[in-house]
């Protein structure tokens, strides 16, 4: 990763003035949406962390964001305003472990092996939620109270309003993209990337690799915690199927969509996903059929995802190619 | 999708023929389309969230061809207002329900709410009713929260609750001689609410329930606990299940041997909408609810060769829920000129309709869920036949709710 | 639990696994020969169900129903190999994944604008819809045995194939070392696509022959395919005998788990595989490298 030039921090402060101004240029739907938006973003950035610079497909990514959107309704008071100082770590913390435990059994593992193991754990937490009493089962529990923040009697931040539960999100995936990005430019970064490129050189060099996946893998989760538990405050209510593999895919698209290699990139791919949901739900009855089309498509046409596609259109910087770039990325696998 | 589609349009402006007329399309959804409703010029737009695909496509379906049937016998009319819908698909998925409703609601700012089926989706939907306080009406549903403790006074329901099919069917069982009863169903809120309501009936008459079996919700691997059934050998069993779940437990157990020697019993949702795919596993089954297929009042008459007429299928429970939903907002529509916005008038004439609906008198007790006579059937000839009044206008004891 | 009882979950318990069998060999096969992760696996087992349903009440032959489900899905199986899945060998299996998930989208929306989206049963032919007495209450139905025979019966012609055909040698080529026996020259290419659509028509013939007592519903497939993954996990990726090991295992863990922990049940499945691997990465007969 190089620095960034001067030219990109005037886009990205313009960037960030723009989105901090989105409530007050449109309607209220349109905010939540955008939170929406922003939070599966951050799961899926979280999830690139894994995918496109350890070379780990994860397919159980879905749970350890719907355990921490458990985590937060559970440790939640049935009435009262849950803290957000307390419940966050908590939720985060949750995720962590979980993805430990299941990073240290995974991780012996590699390729399509990987894919499966994790989307079986991912599976047992999913029914784990979905047939013991533990989380309310297949029905779900609410959330009758978002969480604030707040100091003594003063509440500094309440996520019930809309637009503070938006900036918030904003937050949440300004500081997962600086995160990720930062963690790169280390020598940790290096070793993730080195590990993902050829294991056994990475290890001739004398890489723990075993230990940086398991490490990357449980800051992904840890990331991914964070978009469940404002996930699960924005919608005020958590199901299994938050945990479902279905979820774990459709990161995956967002993930291949926005381009692997680029830190950001998935978040535009979960706005182009979560945007493409909304307009064919909207338009036509049977919109799975379009989407799933669209789906195989990518893959087949432009795997680099919206790079691939904006250089189809003709329209696109040559940085480099992306496609040969994510082949390299999944060799490792 | 189309079938139903055709029949739906005739009478009815789709979203999709209004955004055509209007002229939005895509730059319309993106600025935020649509614009808020004129009061009264405009027409009355009802949100539609039911599940138009997944497990229950076939009730949603039944639902809105219901709802539009009466509609349709108003001239398009509520209220004598035009209605417009907006069809949302809830795929019985709670996790987008909020989503889904916040849609309706926030962005396409429907008047009122109908919907539906799933009770997980449902729950999710009465939040955000009341939050914003818009007009929700449940078609089926049962949580007994919904008129429970989260009873609200936009919130009606025209189905059931959960306590209320399962209760009668307590004294129903005892007094056909059956002491030691075994109960199985799915580990989900309808399953163990009906369980409970059935237990509590049974055991107020003087039974015991001897084993209570259940399985993750919607599995329908069986075996294993049919085989449990005929070890522990009951006087008989009371059975929750729904659609593919109850089309399967049904056949397993007959296929088992254990028809017709521990009889089965159930709320209606055992063999409703689902004896065609039963078969004869399900004849001699006898379920509580509060409609049977055969109810011999004029209203019903009506009803079924209207509905038969308008789809080419028999009506079912279903279908009416969804009507009845329709003339409960007819009755608050009316009483209110056709304006939707003045709510403490329109849910002051809604709590005191009385409507004449298909399943015999409907009434709503102060936590807005229907009173409505429960009545026991009997699968004959593919049909749930009528057999008695099990119990007169029953009243769920709306436990929890600050409104009753 | 008497030792009568205890027979009879037995019986149950493996006439579920060998249902369970009948749907991941297919996959492990498709896995293994083809090096390709196929999470569509358990929407054609979900269409399986609804064409024998279809060709059942159709034709009023449960026969043709069956085999015409069979031989339909292995026609879609030629088809999606050389329109799709031939792009896939090779890539990596992100790819893979999301290739399958689409088709899963695809898939079961065309279901269901083809056979819509009601809760179906199949019919019976007559001299399959008796039943056996087991005690003074309990029967089992004889096309359960059926089913448990026909499962059998494949597993075998699955072993014989593998064991004495050149296509079965390729396979255990493919098996040991994918990229040797591509480099030695093997053709594959033709051999590719009649494994990928075995595999599709396996599960397919799976939810055929279960539809008259599962009944055919749209959510069907869900269920399985994540079952049939463990089972392939367990067994090894590519190992049929593997996968009948682990078939087994989770027949008998599930319903047993059932009658003694009815809340854990649905999670020990998943405790058993986290176990295997702790011991063993690469499954039950797995090879120690990948």
């Amino acid at each position: 990763m190089q620095p960034l030039s001067s030219r990109t921090h005037l886009a990205l402060l313009a960037a960030a003035v723009a989105a901090a101004m989105l409530p007050a240029l449109v309607p209220d739907y349109y905010v939540q949406f955008a939170a929406k938006v922003l939070i599966l973003g951050t799961l899926a950035m979280a999830l690139n962390l894994a995918v496109g610079f350890g070379g780990l497909v994860s397919l159980c990514h879905a749970a350890f964001f719907g355990l921490a959107g458990y985590a937060l309704v559970l440790a939640a008071p049935e009435y009262d305003a849950p803290s957000l100082l307390l419940t966050l770590p908590l939720a985060v913390a949750v995720a962590a472990a979980a993805a430990l435990v299941i990073g240290l059994l995974s991780l012996r593992t590699r390729g399509v092996y990987f894919i499966m193991v994790t989307l079986a754990f991912g599976e047992m937490l999913f029914f784990l939620f979905h047939d013991t009493p533990v989380g309310g089962g297949s029905d779900g529990l609410f959330l009758y109270v978002k969480p604030v923040l707040s100091v003594g009697e003063t509440v500094l931040v309440d996520l019930d309003y809309p637009v503070t539960f938006y900036l918030a999100a904003l937050a949440a995936a300004a500081g997962t993209w600086w995160l990720i990005r930062h963690l790169l430019s280390t020598p940790f970064g290096d070793a993730l990337t080195a590990a993902r490129d050829n294991e056994r050189r990475a290890l001739a060099l004398g890489i723990p690799v075993f230990r940086v996946r398991l490490v990357a893998f449980v800051l992904s989760a840890a990331l991914a915690g964070l978009a469940g538990y404002l996930s699960a405050a924005q919608f005020g209510f958590v199901a299994p199927q938050m945990l479902g593999w279905h979820l774990s895919a459709t990161a995956l698209v967002m993930v291949v969509l926005g381009g692997t290699r680029r830190v950001a990139g998935p978040l535009a791919g979960a706005l182009v996903v979560t945007g493409l949901e909304e307009g064919l739900k909207y338009f036509i009855d049977d919109w799975k059929l379009v989407y799933g089309l669209i789906i195989i498509a990518l893959v087949l046409v432009a795997p680099g995802g919206l790079q691939d596609l904006a250089r189809l259109a003709g329209l696109g910087r040559r940085t480099g190619t992306p496609a040969l770039n994510l082949k390299e990325a999944n060799n490792a696998g | 999708m189309t079938n139903i589609k055709s029949t739906a349009q005739t009478l009815v402006i789709t979203r999709r023929n209004f955004l055509g007329a209007t002229a939005a399309g895509a730059a319309g959804l993106a600025l935020g389309f649509p614009k808020p409703a004129i009061a009264q010029g405009a027409p009355l737009k009802v949100g539609l969230m039911l599940p138009f695909s997944g497990t229950y496509a076939r009730l949603g379906q039944f639902i809105e061809n219901g709802f539009n049937l009466y509609v349709e016998q108003k001239s398009g009319m509520l209220g004598g207002r035009k209605v417009e819908f907006i069809r949302l698909d809830d795929e019985s998925k709670p996790e987008t329900a909020t989503d889904n409703m916040n849609r309706l609601v926030s962005r396409d700012k429907a008047d009122v709410v109908i919907g539906t089926v799933h009770s997980g989706v449902a729950m999710a939907m009465v939040k955000v009713a009341r939050d914003s306080g818009v007009p929700l009406i449940i078609p089926n549903a049962g949580a007994d929260e919904a008129t429970g403790p989260l009873c609200a006074p936009n919130i009606f329901r025209t189905s059931f609750s959960n306590w209320q099919p399962a209760h009668p069917m307590g004294k129903v069982v005892y007094d056909e001689g059956h002491r030691n009863v075994l109960t199985i169903t799915w580990r989900y809120t309808a399953g163990q609410q009906m369980v409970g309501a059935f237990t509590e009936g049974f055991e107020a008459a003087g039974g015991k329930v001897v084993e209570g079996l259940t399985l993750p919700f919607p599995e329908v691997e069986f075996q294993a606990l049919i085989t449990q059934i005929a070890t522990l050998k009951p006087d008989a069993v009371f059975a929750f299940f729904a659609g593919g779940g109850a089309v399967k437990f049904v056949t397993d157990y007959a296929a088992a041997g254990l028809k017709g020697k521990i009889p089965l019993y159930g709320t209606g949702f055992l063999t409703d909408g689902t004896l065609k795919a039963q078969g004869d596993a399900a004849s001699g089954i006898r379920t509580t609810l509060h409609y049977a297929d055969d109810l011999d009042n004029p209203a019903n008459k009506a009803f079924l060769s209207a509905f038969q007429a308008k789809t080419g299928e028999a009506g079912d429970i279903y279908a009416v829920q969804g009507f009845d939903a329709a003339a409960l907002l007819e009755a608050g529509l009316t009483a209110t000129g056709g304006d939707a916005s003045a709510r403490e008038a329109l849910f002051a004439a809604m709590a005191g309709a009385k409507i004449d609906s298909p399943r015999g008198p409907l009434s709503f007790s102060a936590a807005h869920n229907p009173i409505q006579n429960i009545y026991l059937r009997e699968v004959r000839d593919g049909r749930n036949a009528f057999v008695s009044v099990a119990g007169e206008a029953v009243r769920d004891p709306a436990r929890g709710c600050r409104m009753a | 639990m008497d030792i009568g009882t205890f027979a009879i979950q037995l019986l149950n318990a493996v006439q579920y696994g060998l249902v369970l069998f009948l749907v991941a060999s297919g996959l492990t096969l498709v896995f293994g020969i083809l090096g390709v992760i196929n999470l569509a696996h358990g929407v054609f087992y979900m269409l399986g169900a609804y064409l024998a349903w279809w060709l059942t009440v159709a034709t009023g032959n449960f026969a043709i129903g069956i085999t015409g489900a069979f031989a339909i899905s292995f026609l879609v199986g030629m088809a999606l190999e050389s329109v799709f899945i031939r792009r896939l060998y090779g890539r990596d299996h992100l790819s893979q994944v999301l290739l399958s998930f689409g088709l899963i989208l695809v898939v079961d929306e065309l279901r269901q604008m083809l056979f819509g989206r009601d809760v179906q049963s199949v019919p019976l032919p007559e001299w399959l819809s008796g039943s056996l007495p087991l005690t003074d209450v309990l029967n089992y139905p004889v096309y359960r045995l059926a089913v448990s025979l026909l499962c059998l019966a494949v597993a075998v012609a699955i072993f014989l194939v593998i064991r004495r055909t050149r296509i079965g040698m390729v396979v255990r080529a493919g098996a040991e070392n994918r990229e040797m026996t591509r480099a030695l020259g093997i053709p594959f290419d033709s051999v590719n696509r009649y494994v990928f659509a075995i595999g599709i028509a396996l599960a397919a013939l799976a939810g055929a022959v279960i539809a008259p007592i599962s009944t055919v519903f749209p959510g069907m497939g869900d269920g399985m395919l994540i079952l049939s993954f463990v089972v392939v996990v367990l067994g090894g990726i590519g190992s049929v005998p593997g996968a009948a090991i682990g078939a087994l295992l989770i027949g008998l863990i599930d319903t047993f788990g059932k009658v003694f922990m009815p809340e854990l049940a649905g999670i020990l499945v998943y405790v058993l595989m986290a176990a295997v691997l702790i011991v063993r990465p690469t499954g039950i007969l797995g090879k120690r490298e990948v």
